[in-house]
């Protein structure tokens, strides 16, 4: 090839006139596998960059050597969508200067099509890339060394991003078609050993539960969802990772083959779950954001009614075109819910960040019907209170909160929970479910926060939501 | 009637969340030598301060000639248990001697006559003795099959199909239904194959047990589809029933549904499909009256 964007790493960063102070890059398609972002900061430590901002789709455990970036001074800011392990238990503790500014997906996509997250230079893994910078998370020869999928959180990076490197570990001929990013947006690709371990795509949130509290917490979702009102031909369904509202899925099945209803399509976190339903005819599409297991991102590859979005086109607020405002259904999870039905998905109950924003306040805002499915208690945590810990999607867009004792309707909702109660559902007031909980393992102490901000929850209309405090131990 | 050990405090937390009809909080085989005493606390607490509803609550106690028996029943009649499960039990006696232990703590609490008990057969000399131990008490409110002492001590595997504990099976149905007594077949421990405890929960009701142990909220939704009378079995006895109210009201003596004459084993068992359609949800009692 006469014209090729291949360069080092290290000539990539300098071409892309990156300087101290500025906004870097990353998606988490690799989730827990994820080699970029470890591999690009220890190589912009190593050239000598200071205070630089790095604007993160997510992070988790496995970019816990950005503690040592930070205490040098080289990422002096982090935005993102979750922190886990211990990174987050660090910065919990009041590690950085600048606390973590924290969006949802969707959140994310509109401050940076908006300009408010400017982005100087995106560093985006991908699993095929030609030498031009046409990308995918999907495989296209035999050297293929990885598979992420969907490329959805990297788009708006992609578009709107000053400078664009792309990180391949399987460079092909050109043209790598189907693309995700196009090459008109690429400034430079780099090829390494690996971008990321597609085996720990599924690590860390997702969990598949023979445990009996899960599977009776997916039995009642799957039956609020059946008698909902909704549940009709044509219905449209998102689900979260926790084990429960994975295993609803199979419920809804179910009942969809007995009754003979499909759904027009499955929304945002693509599961090996949904790819089955939509196998089997159920399911007519699936929109992809994000592939959340290796089937998934199989599935994406090979299936032209399986579709990638951007973050953007996924769950924008902004944006009247986005996907999430016509879902119909979202079964989500929470760490707390409280009386006045807002979630905290975010904060642990010791005051340590441990999970992430996600897709939670998009799809509970904009879906016809939201269910929050929670264990009402936790080993000795309660999981109904009087108040979370942190806020992170109001309660206004929140429907519905199953758990282990009973379904709590939010009052703005009175015609679903008539429908619940003629069904024969054991519908019951989210007060007497956090008394239930309080009876049971008594009232916590208050948690030791200090009096620094370590994070800053933006709600997805771009406004502040609630700040997190540094814990003391 | 689902199994908890009485050593485990977040199994005691939520076990009647799954809708079992009974719980029994173990102290006798699941908990060690080294905690018995703090087993024993722990029941006694979760009795006194846990809401479990309209569940039944039964302990299973050590037994008597242990050194925990006596002690386990004075703690769980003070925390005011439904039902006492005595583990292996062989003679009438040992019945009569539990209930002489019952009544002094009863007695002591100003509430004689409060606390049933079950008994478990769990040998062949309890299986020569059923009916003797079914009728040694007034208190006496079922008994049960333990299948895993019975088997041992027939010398003899326990197999999939139970071929080896049929006449153990048919002795306590007769011997409870002589004894106008409840009857619980045992537990099957196999929680991977579900299709084989299925099998025998169908042979075990068809058998005319009253209910099955079991160890695993996840058995709970198989035993209540077995033990759930047929839509079709239930119209029918509606009918029936309303047919008795018919010639009740008219003072006829003479039944008859769909042209049929009704006796009394029929109206026996409409009682029964009813009772059952009720306890599964299916009916409800509401909608009888």
């Amino acid at each position: 090839m006469r014209n090729t964007k291949v360069v080092s790493l290290e000539e990539a960063i300098r071409r892309s006139g990156l300087k101290d102070g500025m906004t870097i890059s990353f998606h988490h398609h690799f989730r827990g596998g994820d080699k970029v972002v470890n591999m690009v900061v220890a190589k912009l430590a190593e050239m000598g960059f200071k205070d630089l901002k790095l604007a993160a789709s997510s992070l988790s455990d496995v970019h816990a050597p950005l503690i040592d970036h930070i205490k040098n001074g080289v990422i002096t800011g982090i935005s993102t969508s979750g922190l886990r392990g211990e990174l987050a238990n660090e910065i919990s503790h009041g590690l950085m200067k600048e606390p973590v500014v924290f969006r949802s997906h969707g959140g994310r996509g509109s401050a940076i099509a908006n300009g408010e997250l400017h982005i100087d230079v995106a560093f985006l893994g991908a699993s095929s890339c030609d030498c031009l910078g046409n990308a995918s998370g999907c495989p296209r020869s035999e050297n293929a060394k990885s598979i992420c999928g969907s490329l959805g959180y990297a788009l708006p990076d992609a578009k709107y991003a000053d400078h664009v490197v792309v990180l391949t570990d399987d460079l092909v001929d050109y043209p790598n078609v189907p693309k995700s990013i196009s090459a008109c947006e690429v400034e430079s690709v780099v090829v390494v050993d690996s971008v990321g371990d597609s085996s720990k795509i599924s690590s860390g949130a997702i969990r598949d539960s023979k445990n009996p509290r899960d599977i009776l917490l997916a039995q009642q979702a799957a039956k609020v969802i059946i008698n909902s009102g909704y549940f009709e031909d044509g219905f449209s369904i998102q689900t979260g990772t926790g084990g429960a509202s994975l295993a609803a899925v199979k419920y809804i099945r179910e009942s969809m083959m007995e009754k003979g209803i499909k759904a027009s399509f499955a929304l945002g976190g693509i599961t090996a779950h949904m790819v089955k339903l939509h196998e089997e005819g159920l399911i007519g599409r699936l929109i992809d954001v994000q592939s959340f297991d290796k089937v998934a991102a199989e599935s994406i590859a090979s299936d032209h009614l399986h579709q990638e979005v951007s973050a953007v086109e996924y769950a924008s607020a902004d944006n009247p075109g986005s996907a999430v405002h016509a879902l119909d259904i979202v079964i989500l999870s929470a760490l707390e819910v409280d009386v006045d039905f807002n979630v905290n998905v975010l904060v642990g109950s010791d005051g340590i960040i441990r999970g992430a924003v996600g897709g939670h306040p998009d799809t509970a805002e904009d879906s016809a019907l939201s269910i929050i499915v929670c264990p009402l208690l936790r080993g000795r945590i309660p999981c109904v209170v009087s108040k979370v810990t942190t806020l992170i999607t109001p309660g206004a867009g929140v429907d519905v909160v199953v758990t282990e004792y009973g379904i709590a309707v939010n009052p703005r909702r009175p015609e679903i929970a008539e429908r619940l109660k003629a069904a024969g559902l054991k519908v019951v007031d989210i007060h007497d479910l956090a008394a239930k909980a309080t009876s049971v393992i008594g009232v916590p102490d208050p948690l030791p926060f200090g009096d620094k901000v370590v994070g800053i929850v933006m709600d997805r209309h771009g406004k502040v939501l609630d700040k997190i405090y540094n814990i003391v131990d | 009637m689902m199994f908890v050990p009485g050593n485990n405090p977040g199994m005691m937390a939520d076990a009647h969340i799954y809708g079992p009809d009974s719980i029994m909080l173990d102290l006798e085989d699941s908990v060690t030598m080294a905690e018995k005493d703090a087993a024993r606390l722990l029941v006694y607490n979760a009795l006194k301060s846990i809401d479990y509803g309209n569940t039944e609550m039964v302990v299973r106690i050590n037994p008597l000639n242990t050194p925990y028996g006596h002690k386990d029943v004075e703690a769980v009649v003070k925390a005011g248990v439904d039902v006492i499960r005595m583990p292996k039990t062989e003679t009438a006696d040992e019945v009569r001697e539990l209930e002489a232990e019952i009544i002094k703590v009863e007695e002591e609490l100003g509430c004689v006559g409060r606390t049933q008990i079950m008994a478990a057969i769990e040998s062949a000399l309890g299986i020569v003795n059923a009916y003797e131990i079914a009728t040694a008490s007034k208190r006496m409110m079922g008994i049960a099959l333990g299948a895993e002492d019975y088997t041992a001590n027939l010398k003899t595997p326990r197999t999939p199909e139970g071929s080896e504990l049929l006449l153990a099976r048919e002795t306590i149905v007769v011997a409870a239904r002589a004894a106008g007594i409840a009857c619980f077949d045992t537990v099957y421990s196999n929680l991977d194959d579900m299709d084989t405890f299925r099998k025998e929960v169908e042979l075990i009701k068809n058998l005319g047990f009253d209910g099955k142990s079991i160890i695993n909220p996840r058995q709970i939704q198989v035993v209540n589809e077995v033990f759930a009378p047929k839509q079709k079995d239930i119209d029918k006895a509606l009918r029936i029933i309303a047919a008795i109210k018919e010639a009740r009201e008219k003072g006829s003596g003479v039944i008859a549904v769909n042209g049929k004459m009704v006796d009394r084993p029929v109206v026996l068992r409409a009682e029964r499909v009813i009772a059952l359609a009720v306890a599964s949800g299916i009916l409800n009692e509401e909608e009888l009256s």
